[in-house]
């Protein structure tokens, strides 16, 4: 049998393994519908094709990639490079600040020279933010998982404070309404639309460019090489001179610059003020996205568009079918377990041999030569 | 639990299995008959693993048939092949070490699982009883982590048996064991064939012909031959296994050592469980010369070879390299010194296992002007390499864009040693470079390791075979408790005396 025949069976077994997962979470996801007392069909259908029906559901849509990509981006290098980031989520509201802030105390610089400043800004609150389960996980063995969760509470806590606190717009103290939110930024740091009509922005070219430069310094650098070698074998990169803590904590840092850079980005992009619960999650959608798209870039983008879309389709059940909003979180859950047992079935050589024995005695793959013969 | 009858007669005929991309089994057919030890002998993917795992029920065969007293069976489960009394020990134990041996054995005697409890009585009764009756002694309340790597043997062995077993499967049971446990291990055997058929899956001539007197030998899926041990000798038998004529390589002595390469001077380093793994070690090893030290593995070899890497701090002592103090180095540090190091655990510490073979050959170079500038990778420069080296140490892979971690221990063994060979060090640490790695390919290991003393390379050889250290050292150094023994020359060393002083045994 050839390496060719092999790949093919390979190629449709994976296929194969993805679209029986993908409808076992449907399945899933269609009994906790009716358990609520909606309509499975007419709410996947919502979901999938409601925000495809004009332009505008488009730009929704991509609106939501940006935040997403970016966040999925520093997931992936930081799972590459072995170390597990769940703290995007404060990531991001520590990135708001550090943006707000520069825009709020140099509001009269000028343009050039403050959105490039405020958006580092960001990308820096961020990377500092974590930055700190970097190193207590590489000075002290600390887990990064219960630190950077641990410092979500601790970003959420401090962000509501200085939103009610030192940061809230004079306005709203005057006005008496105390809505938790920031006076809104110089339009210096706005990001431009990208047409008229729809709230799309360059964010979102920006978010492709790092995507590509991501893809760049991972596989094409010796940083990136670095990181993935202590990321996908620690002992062997020791034993090769690599110095794994701190390509740890640089994969950290690298994590949290880009949740930082997201939150930044959908302030200047879609906000124009920091307000109280902005990130509606992307920090958690994020590491879905992330492993959703291989982890790879080249899968992070097309993954990101597909959570944005079903983000969009379901604040669009909500309005049309009564189905909360919530629910696509427990889709995004059901989502989440369905990939990682077909990660599990893909990698098991036993399961893939079962396969090729039933396909075989089913005929519905062939020897080289009865190939060569039959068709 | 129905106990199986006797095997008089096991035959496996025209035994067929194809897997994607290769033809595993070719037709192999054999017979094992009550009381007898068939040693089942090939290289790496021969198909002999294969061929057990069909027996044992793991896999189905494409074509052929199993017989057992001249009855044909269909194994579909491992619990299928078990109902007849086949049960297979394989190479890497199946415990679990927080448990005890009795739990251990319990485990897989559905008949004792009640409701909510485990009749663990009489799963301790049997393991005594079993050990007993076939002399392998385990203590049945140990637990499995306390245990040597013999003993946990032992206890697959007693919970194979104690499962009710008339034909025992032993995939390369010796590969993990010192020499001592293993002339044990062969002794035992020899007298359970009394009662029982033994499978022996080898790819030691030495021991295969100490235990066997029937062979199969297996090459690239086909039986090229069955017969009688005692009318080949380990050169016949080799030559069968590996298809062409096996040399094996030796020192010849020629040459004269240079000036110390490493020097290593009352070293001390304390183990993992906090006791001095090393308690004042010294050694030299000169330029152009082999050292090779021997000893029963876990006497500070490990921790020896992780403080000259770097990996380990060093509480006292020196150790220097070309006058150069190693001490308190980086890893990185003594890497551009000229040390090269073929670790123990290749699969973990020798290679990154998803990473390509071309990206692992680069592994300690990857920052070099000579494949990257400014921090980008010169793809073209690790493609060459890649494809020059690949030549050079026939390391077999389909490409070079394949994950080393897919390859055989051999290959993988090769990369490594390709890797470092072609840095040229001027000292050279190969821990246990051939443990587990088929004969065809441990030939080529001991001739690059020869080539490179040649080339004035000071060479530290860790092994437990005294074979290997016998045939390539110029001097052997034993190491027990943490410290030097003695240190002879090869040239007058001989096994008996060698094997005392691993014991410990001095004057």
């Amino acid at each position: 049998m050839s390496g060719a025949a092999n790949r093919r069976f390979g190629i449709a077994y994976t296929a194969g393994v993805v679209v029986l997962a993908s409808l076992a979470a449907a399945a899933a996801g269609a009994l906790v519908l009716l358990a609520i007392g909606a309509s499975p069909w007419a709410t996947y259908v919502t979901i999938l094709t409601g925000p495809l029906q004009d332009g505008f559901g488009v730009s929704e849509i991509l609106l939501r990639t940006v935040p997403l990509t970016l966040v999925a981006l520093g997931i992936a290098v930081s799972f590459r490079s072995g170390i597990l980031n769940i703290g995007a989520e404060g990531q991001i509201q520590i990135g708001i600040l550090g943006f707000t802030a520069v825009a709020l105390f140099l509001p009269h610089l000028p343009r050039e020279l403050l959105l490039p400043l405020a958006l580092v800004a960001g990308a820096l609150g961020g990377a500092v933010w974590a930055g700190i389960a970097g190193v207590l996980r590489s000075k002290m063995g600390v887990n990064e998982i219960l630190s950077t969760v641990m410092l979500n509470y601790i970003a959420a806590q401090i962000y509501t404070f200085l939103l009610r606190g030192p940061l809230i717009d004079p306005d709203e103290m005057i006005s008496g309404s105390g809505t938790p939110q920031s006076m809104r930024l110089t339009k210096s740091v706005w990001l431009d639309r990208l047409f008229t009509g729809n709230r799309l922005h360059t964010g979102l070219v920006l978010a492709l460019v790092l995507a590509f430069l991501t893809w760049l310094v991972l596989w094409r650098t010796t940083f990136g090489y670095r990181l993935r070698a202590a990321g996908a074998e620690a002992k062997a990169a020791r034993y090769a001179g690599i110095h794994v803590e701190r390509s740890l904590v640089a994969a950290m840092v690298i994590a949290g610059g880009f949740a930082g850079l997201a939150g930044a980005v959908e302030v200047a992009g879609v906000h124009h003020r920091a307000i109280e619960a902005i990130s509606g999650g992307y920090g958690f959608a994020g590491i879905v996205v992330a492993l959703f798209g291989g982890l790879h870039p080249a899968g992070i983008v097309p993954a990101a568009v597909f959570f944005g879309l079903l983000l969009v389709g379901a604040d669009m059940t909500q309005r049309s079918a009564g189905v909360p909003a919530n629910m696509v979180l427990v889709l995004q859950g059901v989502i989440i377990l369905a990939i990682v047992s077909a990660r599990m079935v893909i990698a098991n050589p036993y399961a893939k041999q079962r396969a090729l024995d039933a396909a075989r005695r089913w005929g519905f793959f062939r020897d080289e030569k009865a190939t060569e013969g039959g068709t | 639990m129905r106990t199986p009858g006797p095997i008089e007669e096991l035959r496996l005929e025209g035994i067929t299995k194809r897997f994607p991309g290769v033809l595993a089994c070719d037709g192999v057919s054999l017979t094992v008959r009550r009381g007898e030890a068939l040693a089942l002998v090939g290289e790496n993917g021969a198909g002999k693993s294969t061929l057990m795992n069909i027996l044992a029920g793991l896999y189905q065969p494409d074509q052929g048939r199993i017989l057992v007293n001249g009855e044909a069976v269909h194994f579909r489960t491992p619990a299928d092949a078990f109902e007849r009394g086949i049960g297979m020990v394989h190479q890497n134990f199946m415990l679990v070490p927080s448990m005890t041996v009795a739990e251990n054995v319990a485990l897989g005697m559905r008949h004792l699982h009640r409701k909510v409890s485990l009749d663990l009585d009489e799963a301790r009764r049997r393991v005594v009883e079993i050990s007993k009756h076939h002399e392998l002694p385990v203590n049945p309340d140990a637990f499995i982590w306390q245990l040597s790597v013999g003993e946990q043997q032992r206890v697959e062995l007693v919970k194979t048996l104690c499962l009710g077993a008339k034909l025992l499967i032993l995939d390369e049971p010796t590969s993990a064991l010192t020499p001592q446990e293993t002339d044990d291990l062969l002794d035992r055997l020899q007298r359970m064939t009394a009662e029982l058929s033994i499978i022996f899956i080898s790819h030691k001539l030495a021991e295969v012909k100490s235990l066997s007197k029937k062979v199969t030998i297996l090459r690239q899926g086909r039986s090229v031959f069955s017969g009688s041990t005692a009318d080949h000798t380990t050169a016949q038998l080799a030559a069968l296994m590996t298809g062409h004529e096996v040399s094996i390589p030796k020192n010849s002595g020629g040459g004269t050592p240079g000036a110390p390469a490493l020097v290593v001077k009352a070293l001390k380093v304390r183990g993992d469980r906090g006791h001095w793994a090393l308690d004042g070690l010294s050694l030299e090893i000169r330029a152009g010369e082999i050292v090779g030290l021997a000893g029963v593995s876990g006497n500070g070899q490990r921790e020896l070879a992780a403080a000259l890497a770097g990996l380990r701090p060093v509480v006292s002592g020196e150790m220097t390299l070309e006058g150069r103090s190693l001490v308190g180095a980086s890893p990185r540090q003594i890497i551009d010194r000229g040390m090269g190091y073929v670790p123990e655990d290749r699969h973990h510490e020798g290679i990154v296992p998803p990473f390509t073979v071309k990206e692992n050959l680069v592994l300690k170079d990857v920052a070099t002007r000579r494949f990257s500038r400014l921090g980008v990778l010169r793809l073209g420069a690790i493609d060459a390499h890649a494809a020059t080296l690949k030549d050079r140490f026939d390391i077999r892979c389909a490409s070079t864009a394949a994950a080393a971690g897919g390859l055989s221990g051999g290959n993988i063994q090769k990369v490594i040693l390709a890797r470092e060979i072609d840095r040229a060090p001027k000292v050279l640490i190969a821990v246990y470079p051939t443990r587990g790695v088929d004969m065809g390919a441990t030939e080529f290991i001991h001739k690059q390791l020869l080539a490179l003393r040649e080339t004035g390379a000071g060479i530290l050889l860790v092994s437990e075979e005294l074979e290997e250290i016998m045939n390539l050292a110029d001097r052997i150094a034993v190491i027990f408790k943490g410290k030097i023994l003695a240190t002879v020359p090869a040239a007058g060393a001989t096994r008996e005396a060698l094997g005392l002083l691993m014991a410990g045994v001095t004057a």
